[in-house]
């Protein structure tokens, strides 16, 4: 069976032929398995965004293909319209894109353009609006008057209530306060489970990343750098690699690279529960390493 | 696709042209529209001609921008080289199909017409494509001082062109990115019949004026924090100074006209 969604050999330059040109994308491949939580990382200009707007066809691949499902999103005009739903695209602040007079009406505005009949707007819109916690009073206001993260959260649901089978996130947290971060990250992942849908989240807090995502992706230079699970990518030597390419690694990490090199016999960590079940053994005196 | 439109858009160079004093290029652009108007005869738009491209050359401008800019003005161009084609009376008829009749004197005047037109334009691109905004404001601002004593807030408008100027880019910028977000939830902009098309602009317009808003506020704010009180006692890091060669363009825009205004007189 084909792969839920396979990118191959993408690759996109822009201004192309003249003095700007600028490769953003070289060669680009991998695979999203269904109910994947995929981290990806990499520092500014390293293509993230590119890459994201070509899953959903917003932007055409120069050379290279999208496949979804096994079939190239570009090969027909509706079956590209198709992947602008199936693959949900919330860009960064997205709360700068609403415009409705309600909530509600904003959030109905994808399932609307899906062509969808009115009662199954509906509920998706109230589905939506309970995956990110807005209440039924919030649905009837203006979205002008909500708060910050608010207005975030409406913005994803105006994407989730799409129902995208892959759903990608631009710094999802960006400018929010802490309690604002783990509520929307708590979201995102509970409508991951609730449909078994596969998220993609662009994050330049490797804290976030860590804890969340079952891979991590990272680009450096239009190209993937490194593609595997956390425990894969937060070892010994690829930390110093991550290092190299001006990238940030978790806190908890750092502190136990630290701890390694004062000599204490301990593995590198990147979640807390980990720190944790080092610290105890190594209390218990046994090699865990 | 939103950025290819070029808005007077400005080309870093070093050239002579470059070097001018912004006031001597405005006054300059002022005087050859002049001429431009009082040129009659074929002679004396050879003459401008031949002047348009060797500025063009010395300022070394890459000629096929000057066509780029053309492009939205095709319209106009058309309609009037159409317009005076076919309703200029005349005596030697070239071409007459039923009610459409073509006579030598229409051709040349749709072909003079076009050409005053067409320099009109490239002169002004030659101006802009020279002159940063910020130097085309301050020239500006410099121009209009003496409206001062009469209370026109000169500053403050040159101020207000120069804002502009400005958020041109950054707003082209976000439409762009409210355009991509809105699409990415399935909206549409290339289909459906006029009003559909319309209506759908609402998506992009209600979030962009909010964003010009938030922007416009944010910088008054910023301004305000730096004491700006607008142009009473404010003074200038750049000041403009005319140097020896904007004396040598201001003689040459001089004899530009001197010339065109003595072939008018020989009925050239």
């Amino acid at each position: 069976m084909a792969p839920f969604l396979e990118v191959k050999n993408l690759t996109h330059v822009y201004s192309a032929g003249t003095p700007f040109e600028h490769k953003a994308l070289d060669n680009v491949s991998f695979y999203l398995e269904r109910g994947e939580f995929v981290g990806v990382i990499g520092h500014t200009g390293s293509g993230k965004s590119t890459l994201m707007q070509h899953l959903n066809g917003l932007l055409k691949p120069d050379s290279g293909a999208v496949l979804l499902d096994g079939v190239d999103i570009w090969s027909d005009k509706k079956i590209t319209r198709q992947a602008r739903f199936r693959v949900g695209l919330v860009f960064q602040y997205p709360e700068y894109q609403l415009f409705e007079e309600t909530v509600y009406k904003d959030i109905a505005f994808g399932p609307r353009n899906m062509g969808l009949p009115a009662e199954e707007i509906d509920r998706r819109v109230r589905e939506a609006a309970g995956f990110v916690g807005i209440s039924d009073a919030q649905l009837a206001s203006s979205p002008f008057d909500l708060s910050g993260g608010q207005k975030r959260r409406a913005a994803i649901a105006g994407v989730i209530a799409m129902e995208p089978e892959l759903l990608i996130l631009d710094e999802p947290t960006a400018g929010l306060d802490p309690a604002g971060r783990e509520d929307i990250l708590a979201n995102i992942d509970g409508y991951r489970r609730a449909k078994n849908a596969t998220v993609m989240m662009v994050s330049h807090s490797m804290n976030d990343v860590a804890r969340m995502a079952d891979r991590l992706i990272v680009m450096n230079r239009a190209r993937i750098a490194m593609d595997g699970t956390p425990r894969e990518i937060f070892t010994l030597n690829h930390t110093q690699e991550l290092m190299d390419m001006g990238l940030d690694i978790p806190e908890l990490t750092r502190v136990f690279l630290r701890l390694r090199r004062m000599g204490l016999n301990v593995p590198v960590v990147y979640t807390m529960e980990q720190a944790v079940d080092a610290m105890t053994s190594l209390r218990g005196g046994t090699d865990h390493a | 696709m939103l950025k290819d439109i070029t808005l007077g858009q400005y080309f870093p160079g070093n050239s002579p042209i470059h070097r001018l004093d912004p006031r001597t290029k405005l006054v300059l652009l002022v005087a050859y529209i002049v001429a431009l108007f009082l040129a009659v005869s074929w002679v004396s738009y050879a003459v401008m001609l031949v002047f348009l491209i060797s500025v063009i050359a010395v300022s070394g401008v890459p000629p096929k921008s000057f066509f780029k800019g053309m492009k939205p003005l095709v319209f106009i161009l058309v309609f009037t080289g159409v317009l005076n084609l076919f309703f200029t009376r005349g005596e030697t008829v070239l071409l007459e199909v039923g009610f459409i009749v073509i006579t030598l004197e229409g051709l040349a005047r749709a072909i003079m017409m076009l050409s005053r037109i067409l320099m009109l334009v490239t002169g002004t691109f030659l101006l802009t494509y020279t002159t940063s905004p910020i130097a085309l404001t301050d020239g500006l601002e410099s121009l209009l001082s003496p409206l001062k004593k009469i209370r026109v807030p000169v500053h403050e408008l040159s101020m207000m062109m120069c804002i502009a100027l400005r958020f041109i880019p950054t707003l082209i910028e976000e439409t762009d990115k409210i355009m991509s977000a809105q699409k990415a939830r399935g909206a549409d902009f290339e289909s459906g019949k006029l009003m559909e098309r319309v209506r759908a602009l609402i998506p992009i317009l209600v979030p962009l004026f909010i964003s010009a808003f938030r922007r416009a506020d944010e910088l008054a704010t910023a301004m305000e924090c730096r004491c700006y009180q607008g142009g009473e006692g404010r003074t200038k890091m750049k000041l403009l100074h005319y140097k020896r060669r904007d004396f040598f363009a201001f003689g040459i825009g001089v004899v530009l006209v001197a010339v065109i205004c003595v072939l008018r007189r020989f009925g050239l």
